[in-house]
């Protein structure tokens, strides 16, 4: 049983343009903390996620019990008790589903069971499933068609550039905060940076070459401004099948990489602005993509403080 | 020049890139979760993943003929284990099985055990009714309808609404006769 928490800090102030949160009415929309004061500073070994949408992540404790134990503990603890009870309600309640099944109509499958909400529900738990080694793989084409799909489906949506990217940058964020609370998991032992270039390199590193095979081409420091950080690559995947045309200006899909970084940094107590650009290289028919990365000023006060 | 011989799904998987499952399945729950809240009805979202996966499947079809070497399927048949050997192992790099052939040969079901789709995904009370791998549905249709097979193509179990596998029911509705010469060589 894996037992995933988002106390301490987890909750952060970006609800709003998270699809889950705003739209549906589950007590995850209560937890608003913001990622800053005391509790909002890394902690090393301590693992608290930013879970941009408690509702999606699931927040799911197996015993009753050990809810009422852990119940109040966090500096979040009003939000979340919401979501414990609420989780226990429905984890006892299908607990209890699954026993009738079991009973009795076992195989037995109506149009209703699949169709009505609320209905008979039949789920295993995702957190009870062993956690994958992430080495499988689909072919690139599929991600590519997936990819050149999302895109498209976003250019239905928007009206101008810089919309488009912003929605590419959510879609990635989204892939972000998941991308962190699993690789902290799997590849760091339950830990996760808390310095500004730990972070940075996780990013670079450990992120880059599970999400795209390799680890990303440079990174380096900004030289005009102390806040600026900039992850290059030469071709980035999602941007291998892309060309743009030339009435979208100066539109990068890399918004969506954008997006997984900034999940990323956020999610670990690093807010910052993340962006995409093309940066034309020197007898290089295609540009490089650029990420930029600018953090937030309690980022760098807090690295400081730190020495 | 001789026409060559069909790889199966295993060499070409085995030969083209490819890319983290991980990154693939994130990037398809992020973008159904976007469609949820832009759409917000279930049913409209069920609806747009099965056109996005008919737009896929237009177009993978062009891929799948050129890489993997298949020629012209003598039977359904035959189409129903070239999609489960090859085309599902090539792009996603699982094999389903078929089963289930009706008495007329004309429909039959396509079982997935493993589905790259759904890891980390657990559907929400609010969504209960929505088929999360719509998309695979609508892949299935375009591409058939490509190579002259208007199909429909159905959800019969799903994991994720606690079924023991993914079982997609495919039916020829009717094959379109291919009209020589075409327009444009006239």
């Amino acid at each position: 049983m894996v037992a995933l928490w988002g106390g301490g800090g987890g909750g952060h102030g970006r609800p709003s343009n998270d699809p889950f949160v705003c739209r549906n009415n589950s007590p995850a929309s209560s937890v608003t903390v913001s990622n800053d004061g005391a509790h909002a500073g890394p902690v090393a070994g301590f693992h608290t996620h930013g879970t941009s949408d408690l509702s999606r992540i699931r927040i799911y404790y197996h015993d009753p019990k050990e809810v009422k134990d852990r119940d109040g503990s966090g500096p979040v603890s009003v939000g979340l008790r919401s979501i414990h009870s609420e989780r226990t309600r429905s984890c006892v309640d299908s607990e209890r589903k699954s026993r009738d099944r079991e009973g009795g109509n076992r195989g037995e499958r109506t149009e209703e069971a699949m169709i009505g909400v609320g209905k008979m529900k039949q789920y295993t738990n995702v957190l009870d499933k062993p956690l994958s080694r992430g080495r499988q793989e689909v072919s690139l084409s599929a991600f590519a068609f997936l990819f050149s799909e999302l895109v498209q489906y976003n250019q239905t949506q928007v009206d101008n550039i810089a919309e488009l990217e912003r929605r590419l940058e959510d879609a990635g964020y989204a892939v972000g905060a998941r991308v962190l609370e699993l690789l902290c998991h799997r590849e760091k032992g339950n830990r996760r940076e808390t310095r500004l270039l730990g972070i940075l390199s996780f990013v670079h590193s450990t992120v880059w070459k599970v999400l795209f095979g390799k680890v990303a081409d440079s990174l380096e420091k900004g030289t005009e401004h102390e806040d600026e950080y900039m992850i290059s690559e030469k071709e980035l995947l999602v941007n291998r099948f892309i060309s743009v045309p030339k009435d979208m200006g100066a539109f990068n899909c890399g918004a969506f990489v954008a997006g997984i970084v900034k999940g990323v940094l956020d999610g670990a107590g690093f807010p910052a602005v993340v962006t995409a650009h093309f940066v034309p290289v020197d007898g290089q028919q295609r540009p490089r993509t650029t990420i930029l990365i600018k953090f937030a000023e309690e980022v760098l006060r807090r690295e400081s403080r730190l020495g | 020049m001789a026409p060559l011989a069909p790889k199966t799904g295993d060499a070409v998987f085995a030969s083209v890139d490819r890319v983290n499952a991980e990154l693939f399945t994130l990037t398809y729950g992020a973008m159904v979760r976007q469609l949820l809240t832009d759409l917000e009805e279930v049913d409209e979202v069920n609806k747009q993943l099965d056109q996005m996966g008919y737009n896929i499947g237009v177009r993978l079809i062009d891929e799948f003929l050129a890489k993997s070497n298949v020629s012209r399927c003598v039977d359904f048949k035959e189409t129903a284990d070239v999609i489960a050997k090859v085309g599902f192992k090539m792009f996603l790099g699982v094999t389903a099985s078929v089963t289930s052939w009706d008495a007329e040969g004309t429909s039959f079901s396509l079982v997935l055990e493993d589905n790259p789709l759904v890891d980390f995904v657990e559907l929400p009370d609010t969504c209960q009714g929505l088929h999360y791998c719509n998309i695979l549905s609508g892949v299935l249709r375009g591409a058939l309808e490509m190579v002259s097979m208007k199909t429909e193509v159905t959800w019969v179990r799903d994991m994720l609404h606690g079924d023991d596998a993914y079982e997609l029911r495919v039916k020829l509705l009717k094959q379109v006769p291919e009209e020589y010469p075409y327009k444009d060589d006239e």
